[in-house]
């Protein structure tokens, strides 16, 4: 396995970063150090959690289980594009805040952007496919009732 | 302010991914870490061999007990001088007792690195046989001890009397396995000691800073105000994280010796093995009953797999389960025998509602049996042996976390009648009695239960305002991401009468305040809370007396509202807090007779703590195929005192709910009969998904307040735990008609499927069944 760093271009939240990383690196690793983007989590490493969720060309990824060189020239969002330039939050961030969705705060960076991709996604959202989506990723502190409350409340807004 | 559900305060950043976790920080130079760990449960530890790691490139160094001079762990609470010859070293030095055991470090100058170096590492180890069960008779654990680390041995009251006299004695054997917080962070830690200054900062601090100062600064030997812990965001502790591990102090030893930052950050792999596991208690407990199912009597004995070392809570699991295990109940004689015993296996501590998860299983499945043998349901005999509102408060002559143990108030029937009525539960149970009619196995079961909170013995809360208004709220407390920063803050903002967003609540770091005991034991809202309502008070003092001379008027003609003062009646002559601190230079401060700077220390000191209380009521499907236990529904009904976010209690009820149902269904640390743990993963260790939560519904209620701090608050952290164990054990009995059946947490689908399997036998075999 060869140890040599490879060059190439990451597409993150519309910004364009050049990385020098080696090839094992994996993505999470590479959003956090190379990107300098530490709002993705790493709860597990082995793809259960759910914490380093990040959207890879609008479908959620485990950043865990993907390595940098596989991003290379794909678009990567990532909590940090969440809000707006303005600062405005997204809906789901909103929601999250206004129903005490999360507690710590270590697995929501990974609930949004899943939630994101479904949200944003073009099918049709059920409170089962809600359900559903969220039983993916792990969260200790809340029970999960608030953090599937906040997801509906978004859908909500963001259907209108 | 208080009992509005404020959104929180503290959630903008962890929203917007801006957070500063543990791992988030970084420091010019840092070295990478990793701990090479033991792969076997037991043996003695001939060599430790780096030579290949050290060939690696970017390799700095590896490290084994031989290198260093470092004294072992030592205790932070219930430190029983017994237990001393238990604790565990920084490095295992002559024998390893757990797979995952610290036996050496190596150094590199990139995590990945370090980690392929650390697999370089030759360990020479002879292995012995190891010991994987309490039950067992106390084995070797040195030349001069053996695996008994405490045998606690505590109660009142004349037991063998009652027993001889009662008429009923009820006796149960029952188990809860082992399991632990898991926290979704897993630990981290980032030092560094500046050579020439003689300074050690240490990020990653959580829980209990200003306690792990002084212990770290023991073992290293440098003065406490020279050590500087710091806590950032904080992903979930639960009583897991923030005590002092081995890795800590290696991250700081490695620290001195290098010159330079030295950063660890633990993986899930390493978490599962190494950081505090709990519970796995064996209770055997009998009852003293008379014909009324009046318990005259509890006699339990119960055996506590503490793991291969006793780490920083020392006794506090074994005392506490012991002293809150009778729980509601009056129970005129009590004695209890608590075996500490030592295995190979990761050592235990605290995991949220310590002890008491277990106990109140053991107890409220003793109720359940009571119930049962006499042929009554079980919350009339719960009903006739509550301690009453008119016995409050009520003294069980025994101590918990070295407190006089007092309940401070309490009327538990009443929570009964509030939850039965807001639950529905008669129309509840007539629905699950139409679905078993049906062939269904569904049914509902009940455990109440009492908490304790508060423990003192004193938290420190200083408040000041900068000449813009803006308020600063500091404590060594910390956050473990509850909604603490809330909290603090709407005590704050109500007795100022100031808008939230002035208010910044700064926690957990060593260097701005001298004393805090911090984030455990459901304190904080009492502790922290009630000192930062003292602070606030002496700071409106402050401001009146410093107002009084910039308006000539007497500070008795004054009020504070809306952040301003104004003499009372007159709404045209307010004074800001921002131009009260601007004023109160020095300069002017002296003149007018005051101290300096618009600032005030609030202290609260207790001696006892107090007792929340609770009903857990869980409603479970048997799959009578695959024997998995569904959770329909669960209901919390918990007096609290008083709520100062009632959207924040309840949240912490909920989570502590998923936990308790973590523990009943799912969550186990199982080890191989060799001694290697088989839950390293997320893959085996399984937490409760999204899947498995059912709706909870929380009755929160504000009947006893607490008399013993001046909010009237008691704890909210634990009390959606506690009894969850309990509750979804009952009901999978009544699911399956198996009375007392569950015995045995957690309840795998093959132990439902068994008891569904007895149950059928049982209706089989009765005379004039089908």
């Amino acid at each position: 396995m060869s140890r040599a760093k490879r060059d190439l271009i990451l597409y993150v939240n519309g910004d364009r970063f050049a990385v020098s990383v080696e090839p094992r690196k994996s993505l999470a690793d590479t959003l956090r150090e190379d990107c300098h983007l530490t709002g993705t989590h790493l709860g597990c490493e082995h793809g259960v959690c759910g914490a380093c969720t990040v959207l890879l060309d609008g479908e959620p990824v485990r950043a865990c289980l993907i390595l940098g060189v596989q991003a290379a020239g794909h678009s990567i969002r990532t909590v940090e594009g969440l809000a707006g330039e303005n600062g405005t939050l997204h809906p789901l961030q909103q929601a999250f805040w206004d129903n005490h969705g999360l507690q710590c705060g270590f697995c929501t960076p990974g609930f949004l952007m899943l939630a994101a991709g479904l949200l944003e996604s073009a099918d049709p959202v059920t409170d089962d496919k809600i359900d559903d989506v969220l039983s993916s990723n792990l969260c200790r502190c809340t029970g999960y009732q608030n953090i599937t409350r906040a997801v509906c409340a978004a859908a909500r807004v963001m259907r209108q | 302010m208080i009992g509005k559900p404020l959104r929180r305060v503290e959630d903008l950043p962890l929203l917007l991914g801006t957070g500063r976790f543990a791992a988030d920080i970084s420091l010019p130079g840092q070295a990478h870490l990793r701990v090479v760990r033991s792969p076997v449960p037991h043996g003695m530890l001939r060599g430790v061999d780096g030579r290949k790691a050290l060939s690696m490139p970017g390799v700095i160094g590896v490290w084994s007990a031989a290198d260093l001079d470092l004294g072992p762990i030592g205790f932070r609470m219930v430190a029983f001088p017994g237990m001393l010859p238990y604790r565990q070293p920084v490095l295992a030095a002559e024998r390893v007792r757990y797979v995952g055991e610290p036996v050496a470090i190596v150094l590199a100058d990139d995590p990945y690195r370090a980690e392929d170096a650390a697999d370089l590492v030759e360990l020479d180890i002879e292995s012995l046989p190891p010991v994987l069960d309490q039950l067992q008779e106390p084995a070797q654990f040195d030349d001069q001890n053996d695996t008994e680390a405490l045998l606690h041995e505590d109660g009142y009251g004349d037991v063998g009397a009652a027993f001889a006299a009662a008429p009923h004695v009820v006796e149960l054997t029952v188990t809860v396995g082992r399991h632990t917080g898991v926290p979704l962070e897993c630990r981290g830690a980032l030092a560094d000691y500046r050579p020439g200054a003689g300074t050690l900062d240490f990020y990653g601090a959580a829980k209990v800073p200003h306690q792990n100062r002084l212990l770290l600064a023991g073992l290293l030997g440098l003065p406490p105000q020279l050590v500087v812990l710091r806590e950032a965001h904080v992903g979930g502790g639960f009583g897991v994280r923030g005590e002092v591990y081995p890795e800590d102090v290696l991250v700081c030893w490695a620290s001195r010796l290098l010159g330079r930052p030295v950063k660890w950050i633990e993986d899930r792999n390493e978490h599962l093995l190494a950081a505090n596991h709990s519970r796995d208690q064996v209770h055997r407990i009998r009852a003293a009953v008379l014909a009324d199912g009046y318990i005259t009597a509890i006699d339990d004995e119960f055996w506590l797999d503490q793991g291969a070392y006793v780490r920083t809570h020392a006794a506090a699991v074994p005392t506490l389960t012991a002293s809150m295990l009778p729980g509601p109940y009056q129970i005129p004689a009590y004695r209890v025998r608590g075996h500490v015993r030592l295995t190979n296996k990761t050592p235990a501590g605290t995991y949220r509602a310590p002890g008491r998860y277990e106990g109140t299983f053991a107890r409220e499945r003793l109720i359940d049996a009571v119930a049962s043998s006499l042929g009554k349901p079980a919350m009339e005999i719960r009903l006739s042996n509550f301690i009453s509102p008119d016995q409050m408060p009520y003294a069980r002559p025994m101590s918990a976390l070295g407190t006089d143990l007092e309940y401070d108030s309490g009327d538990y029937a009443l929570l009964v009648g509030k939850a039965q009525a807001r639950f529905g539960l008669a129309e509840l149970e007539h629905g699950l009695a139409a679905r078993r009619a049906l062939g269904e196995a569904v049914g509902m079961g009940c455990a109440f239960f009492v908490e304790k909170s508060g423990l003192g013995p004193y938290e420190a809360v200083r408040i000041s305002v900068d000449q813009s208004g803006h308020i600063d709220i500091i404590t060594g407390a910390g956050s473990m991401g509850q909604g603490f920063e809330t909290v603090i803050t709407q005590i704050c903002a109500q007795e100022l009468g100031v808008r939230p967003e002035t208010i910044r609540v700064l926690h957990g770091q060593t260097d701005q305040i001298e004393h805090a005991m911090g984030a455990f034991a459901s304190r904080l809202t009492v502790m922290a809370g009630s000192a930062t309502l003292i602070a606030a008070q002496a700071l409106r003092e402050k401001a009146l007396a410093a107002a009084a001379r910039m308006l000539e008027a007497s500070p008795r003609d004054l009020e504070l509202s809306d952040g301003a003062v104004r003499v009372a009646g007159d709404p045209d002559t307010g004074i800001s807090l921002a131009q009260i601190s601007e004023a109160l230079r020095p300069d002017q401060a002296a003149r007018w007779g005051l101290e300096p700077s618009l600032t005030a220390d609030g202290w609260h000191t207790t001696d006892h703590m107090c007792y929340p209380y609770g009903l857990h009521i869980a409603v479970v499907r048997v799959d009578a195929g695959t024997g998995q236990v569904i959770a329909e529904r669960l209901l919390v009904a918990y007096d609290v005192g008083r709520a100062v976010n009632p959207m924040l209690v309840e949240g912490q009820i909920v989570g502590g709910a998923a936990q308790g149902l973590g523990g009943a269904l799912l969550e186990e640390f199982r080890y191989d009969d060799a001694g290697h743990p088989q839950c390293t993963t997320f893959m085996d260790y399984l937490l409760p998904t999204r899947a498995e939560m059912p709706p909870v519904d929380v009755l929160i209620t504000e009947d006893a307040p607490s008399p013993r701090n001046p909010l009237g608050v008691k704890g909210a952290g634990e009390g959606g735990t506690t009894a969850m164990g309990a509750a979804i054990a009952a009901a999978i009995d009544a699911a399956l008609g198996v009375p007392l059946g569950v015995k045995e947490l957690p309840v795998h689908p093959e132990a439902a499927l068994r008891l569904a399997k007895a149950a059928r036998r049982e209706s089989t075999s009765e005379p004039g069944g089908a």
